[in-house]
């Protein structure tokens, strides 16, 4: 495989709300090689997007990092000014975000706002940015893109915008492109025509991916590598065969069971595992699954497990791994 | 568009018919006329007087007379001022009323959107609150005690400014200060959480997202956003403030048309009132109408119907 392109270490984000300090992401590793598909699953509320958004220094107030680092293509992130962070943004790493209807200005065309993007981050004048966006429209499989240049967002559907969110994110050809649930808002055929298109464009440019979703199918479909996350935790890291064959974490084989089949061509929702969702303004002390885990032990409620490496690429954090992996040993011994 | 504006400008000419029609009714209402305030005069000029007006013709032959000179552009000699018309008294006072009104309303427009803006990009920091603290009094004090404690501290104790006329451009300052006192104030609050709105909004995230500057962020994306609001506010407070605030004219001896306007009810003024009424309708009634384009033309989702 190629060159690291992401390495987010022991990350940590805070909200600082007046009810209290939200611990969002909890210690969070993340790693992801340059040309990868890398898909993070986990329900909503679970920290994926905040994940997302510490890449790109995008945390919204009154959220901040409180721990860890994130290293990406060579730049610390966390180290990094918001004058250092406006040049990487929009450039070498892109995101398009969870709400398609939502995300682009409604008093710009859409022209205005592709050129904007191409004209910050490149030297093209304004004639070959115009060319560059209408290329772009083309490309995302826009119809007729002089005439929609100069359409306004609310004259254009949501799959339509979402493919201008698309052309967005592409503009300047990023190392990275992060889709955070990008197809959520959309019917199903036209989401699959988006991811279609992007897994085209991957191989056109090059370039990698962090697909976030809650929809087990486009997983399994499209990534490589697998990050399943719980209650601001990575909980099971691993490639996708290992994640969907050899599922180790209890919340990964819960997610598995509530799906029927996997090799149901259509794509499927993850039913929620039985149980409510962790308070993040009061984490527990142990695992965060702990409340739902048909397997918790004593020792759940009060320690976080640690990582158990169960390969080169597959690793997870459950107590029962760290106790096979204790027995093994003991017997090795 | 085009045709927008003429059905505008039709439903104009209605609704200021329907304003004059109710200003002569409820004038004519009111017991007592012009000329019965001043020391009662003989039966004989009384008479007279009445005659030299029309006024002792029957009510609907003076409404008549009255709407066919209107509609010629004439609103007939003023009553109590002697040899003045009504157009002569309101195009005099309205030009030295719009003068001070306008620098007023674009003072507090340009600092009502700049604290505005400043507040809300600083939300919950000091400079926030001291703005909001700033911006509700300006809310709470009435002119009239602005436009004293200015006539103190800047005439009486510092001696700087002339406290009447508007003989030099020094003579505006205080004038303008009582009258943007209160938009400033208003405009500051609605600017802070309009922005405030539109800061959270996704296409702000977008705008972050492709490595904008700050600069870039709040005057392209937000402010034209934002705005909104303050555009709505901008039709009836250019139409208050153009046509004169009495209390701050009386204090500051301007001669303004807010003079005009009170003066002219308290001496049952008939043709001034219904002039300085229709007047003020009408600018009303044209702001508005500037106002929906602004809209228009700042927001294309907005639909001119
Ligand atoms: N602006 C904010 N203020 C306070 N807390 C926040 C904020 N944004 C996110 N959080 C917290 O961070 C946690 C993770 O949120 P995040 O948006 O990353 O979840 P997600 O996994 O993307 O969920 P979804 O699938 O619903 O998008 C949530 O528990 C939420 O409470
Ligand atoms: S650590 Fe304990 S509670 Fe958490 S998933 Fe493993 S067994 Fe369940
Ligand atoms: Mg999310």
């Amino acid at each position: 495989m190629g060159n690291t392109l992401v390495d987010i270490k022991n990350l940590r984000v805070s909200f600082f709300t007046p009810a209290g300090e939200v611990k969002a992401l909890n210690d969070v590793s993340i790693k992801m090689e340059e040309g990868e598909v890398l898909g993070i699953v986990g329900e909503s509320g679970s920290g994926k997007s905040v994940t997302a958004y510490s890449l790109m220094g995008l945390i919204p107030y009154p959220g901040r990092i409180v721990g860890g680092t994130i290293d990406f293509n060579g730049h610390r992130i966390n180290d990094m000014s918001e004058a250092e962070m406006r040049a990487i943004r929009g450039n070498e790493v892109s995101i398009i975000f969870q709400d398609p209807m939502t995300s682009l200005n409604p008093v710009y065309t859409i022209g205005n706002q592709i050129m904007e993007v191409i004209l910050l981050h490149t030297d093209k004048n304004k004639e070959q940015a115009y060319e560059r966006a209408v290329e772009l429209l083309t490309l995302v499989g826009i119809n007729e893109p002089a005439k929609r240049m100069k359409q306004y967002p609310h004259e254009l559907s949501g799959g339509m915008r979402q493919r201008v969110m698309i052309a967005i994110a592409l503009a300047c050809e990023p190392k990275l492109l992060i889709a955070d649930e990008p197809t959520t808002a959309l019917d199903v055929t036209i989401q699959a025509q988006i991811l279609e298109l992007m897994m085209e464009l991957k191989q056109k440019i090059g370039m990698s991916i962090i697909m976030i979703t809650h929809d087990l199918g486009i997983v399994a479909n499209m990534c490589q590598k697998i990050a399943v996350m719980y209650g601001g935790k990575v909980v099971e890291c691993g490639t996708a065969d290992e994640i969907f064959y050899n599922p180790r974490h209890e919340y990964t084989k819960g997610l598995l069971r509530s799906i029927p089949r996997l090799t149901d061509k259509e794509h499927r929702k993850l039913i929620p595992i039985e149980g409510t969702p962790v308070d993040m303004l009061n984490p527990p002390a142990g695992c965060p699954f702990a409340p739902r885990c048909n397997s918790c032990m004593k020792i759940c409620l009060g320690r976080m497990p640690e990582y158990t490496d169960l390969s080169e690429t597959h690793y997870s954090a459950c107590w029962l791994l760290q106790k096979e992996e204790f027995e093994r040993r003991g017997q090795g011994a | 568009m085009a045709k927008y504006i003429i059905k505008r400008v039709l439903l104009a000419v209605v609704t200021l018919w329907l304003i004059a029609t109710i200003t002569f009714i409820l004038m004519n209402m009111v017991p007592g006329g012009p000329f019965l305030a001043e020391k009662a005069p003989s039966e004989a000029t009384l008479k007279a007087l009445n005659e030299k007006y029309g006024l002792d013709k029957p009510l609907i032959v003076q409404y008549g007379n009255y709407m066919s000179r209107l509609l010629r552009g004439d609103m007939g000699p003023s009553i109590k001022q002697r040899g003045r018309t009504v157009n002569q008294i309101i195009s005099n006072g309205f030009k030295v009323s719009a003068r001070v009104g306008g620098i007023s309303v674009l003072v507090a427009v340009l600092i009502g959107i700049t604290l505005g803006s400043i507040a809300a990009m600083n939300r919950s920091k000091w400079i926030d609150n001291v703005i909001i603290v700033v911006s509700t009094c300006g809310i709470a004090v009435p002119s009239f005690v602005v436009s004293t404690v200015l006539m103190i501290v800047f005439s009486v104790k510092l001696k700087l400014l002339p406290t009447y006329g508007l003989s030099s451009p020094l003579h505006y300052i205080m004038p303008v200060m009582a009258l943007s006192f209160y938009p400033t104030a208003y405009i500051t609050r609605l600017m802070r959480s309009s922005m405030l709105e539109v800061l959270g909004q996704d296409y702000m995230r977008t705008a972050r997202a492709k490595g904008l500057s700050q600069f870039k962020m709040l005057f392209k994306h937000a402010l034209r956003n934002a705005i909104l609001p303050v555009v709505t506010y901008l039709g009836p407070l250019l139409a208050y403030t153009l046509t004169g605030s009495f209390v701050v004219e009386k204090i500051f001896t301007i001669p303004g048309l807010g003079n005009d306007f009170i003066s002219s009810i308290t001496n049952r003024d008939y043709t001034l009132i219904m002039g300085t009424t229709i007047f003020l309708a009408a600018l009303i009634v044209t702001m508005n109408l500037m106002v929906d384009i602004a809209y228009k033309l700042i927001d294309p989702r907005i639909k001119l119907k």
